[in-house]
């Protein structure tokens, strides 16, 4: 019970010192609105990054067996454990104008991912890809084969089996995944601000928005907060039981 | 029976040991000082007070170097006496202060973060230890070719600042105004310190910063100095809190911090008299 009242006393603190009454002021304020939507953008495309490009990803360490398997699936849950501000460091010193890979594309396309809005989709995409990619994974390797070996024997090329059969039987788990993802990313501060920087409207995102609030505007920080909660309370009452524990079982 | 017997038996020999301890240690100090410290700080009435303890100095980030330096000779001068630092934003210090953070000083890059502090009650009054002025700091190759304050209004350059709440933020906010011009920047950063790794990781082409901290830069950036009519400049409050733990040795230290040789520390980095 202890662990549980832990749990919970910072959100009842949040919901008891919020200022209600100048609430609604606070929240139709410009600032506030544009750093929701532009949370909200980011999030959702790099969700929709993770599924392309984790998808298949997930498909090979479950389904495929070669040599040096095991240090792809360490390099792949790596961003899990590592502090968000080393992601973006990292990120950085990879991607950013002296980057080991970022000096070409600024110098050959002239493109440049710190500070803009692309800079933010793929500091989220680095930290929270692999949820998906691990929920994924555990989802194919305890999937029944039978059916896909059927299909397979009566003549289904392999994306079609993958499309009519593994997708469907995955399907919970794909969800549940997709959620963790894009909660993560709508949450992600660190590697944001340090890679993509703060600037309203192009890259600065609720969390950040909140962080700057804090130090000028205690309350404004508190109703921001409240948004985010709010956010995350409907996540997770969209998000049936069963698919948090398909989730949960395959991390 | 016996089980209780046990208990009162550990209980008075605890209560004996604590007696004799205090006893042995707080013979003098019980009338002058309640403190936790009580034992040490029996100084109250020579001018040469015994400072001892730990110190937890909360310092605006562009004190990094200065600070270092002043805590180490404190400590010399007092051995026995630990300085602890913690540097950040000054209005990240202020919100922290007023939160309730265990510091004893306080030393903000704006009278107007010490006035948060002073309106929540955690200040009752403050110096002013010194002042500073803004910078323009670039990567050593220019990237931009940034010669003047105008330029970093020209469109395509990549311009750190730190947010506005924090001071070095508004007190760029003052430069651009008395230059009449605007700055559109690519990031705000949390602090002074984060705005100049921006600039020495070359990820922007122009930040603006104070001169201690393109001076603390050395190599790493090339600085830009800024007219003096175009200027704006910061005054740097110090105070002890009236929560601290250990006020002997806060009040100590901000009379180390304004006492000349503090001073000449501080002026050796680039900073101004108050």
């Amino acid at each position: 019970m202890i662990g549980f009242a832990f749990l919970v006393l910072p959100v009842v603190a949040l919901l008891v010192r919020a200022p209600w009454r100048g609430l609604g002021a606070l929240l139709s304020d410009s600032k506030v609105l544009t750093a929701l939507r532009l949370s909200l953008e980011c999030a959702t495309s790099a969700t929709v990054i993770s599924l392309v490009l984790g998808v298949p990803l997930a498909w090979m360490l479950a389904r495929l067996q070669f040599r040096g398997i095991a240090v792809m699936r360490a390099f792949v849950t790596l961003p899990l454990v590592l502090p968000p501000v080393v992601g973006g460091i990292a990120l950085l010193l990879a991607l950013g104008r002296r980057g080991i890979v970022g000096r070409y594309l600024d110098g050959w396309f002239g493109v440049t991912l710190p500070f803009t809005t692309a800079g933010v989709i793929v500091a989220e995409t680095f930290v929270a890809m692999p949820f998906l990619v691990v929920t994924v994974e555990g989802a194919l390797r305890s999937a029944e084969r039978d059916l896909e070996e059927a299909a397979v024997t009566l003549g289904a090329s392999r994306f079609t089996v993958f499309r009519r059969i593994t997708l469907p039987v995955i399907a919970p788990s794909l969800l549940a995944g997709s959620v963790l993802c894009w909660a993560r990313a709508l949450g992600e501060f660190g590697a944001t601000i340090t890679f993509a920087g703060n600037y309203p409207g192009t890259t600065q995102t609720m969390p950040i928005a909140i962080y700057n609030a804090f130090e000028s505007d205690p309350p404004a920080a508190t109703a921001l907060s409240l948004v985010l909660l709010l956010v995350a309370v409907i996540v997770l009452a969209g998000l049936r039981d069963r698919w948090i524990r398909g989730a949960s079982a395959a991390l | 029976m016996k089980p209780r017997a046990h208990v009162v038996a550990a209980v008075s020999a605890i209560a004996m040991a604590v007696a004799v301890t205090a006893g042995c240690s707080s013979s003098t100090s019980s009338k002058t000082n309640p403190s936790p410290a009580g034992a040490s700080d029996r100084g109250s009435t020579a001018a040469t007070a015994t400072v001892s303890g730990t110190v937890t100095v909360f310092a605006a980030a562009s004190l990094q170097e200065a600070f270092t330096t002043l805590a180490n000779q404190f400590e010399a001068a007092h051995p026995g006496v630990k300085v602890k630092l913690n540097f950040g934003a000054s209005s990240a210090l202020a919100q922290q202060i007023n939160q309730g953070a265990p510091a004893d000083v306080f030393a903000s890059a704006s009278t107007k973060n010490m006035s948060q502090v002073s309106s929540a009650g955690g200040a009752a009054s403050s110096s002013n230890f010194a002042k500073n002025v803004m910078e323009i700091a670039v990567p050593p190759s220019n990237p931009a070719g940034v010669t003047s304050v105008a330029d970093l209004a020209r469109s395509g350059v990549k311009v750190a600042l730190c947010q506005s709440q924090v001071p070095c933020g508004s007190t760029a906010l003052a430069v651009f105004a008395k230059a009449k011009i605007t700055v559109k920047p690519v990031t705000l950063e949390p602090d002074v310190k984060s705005t100049l790794a921006k600039v020495e990781l070359d990820e922007v082409d122009a930040g603006v910063v104070y001169v201690t901290d393109v001076r603390a830069a050395g190599s790493k950036v090339k600085g830009i100095e800024i007219p003096a009519d175009v200027n704006a400049s910061t005054d740097y409050p110090i105070a002890t809190l009236t929560k601290a733990a250990n006020p002997v040795a806060a009040q100590a230290f901000v009379a180390y911090v304004l006492s000349s040789a503090g001073q000449s520390v501080l002026t050796a980095d680039g900073f101004e008299r108050p």
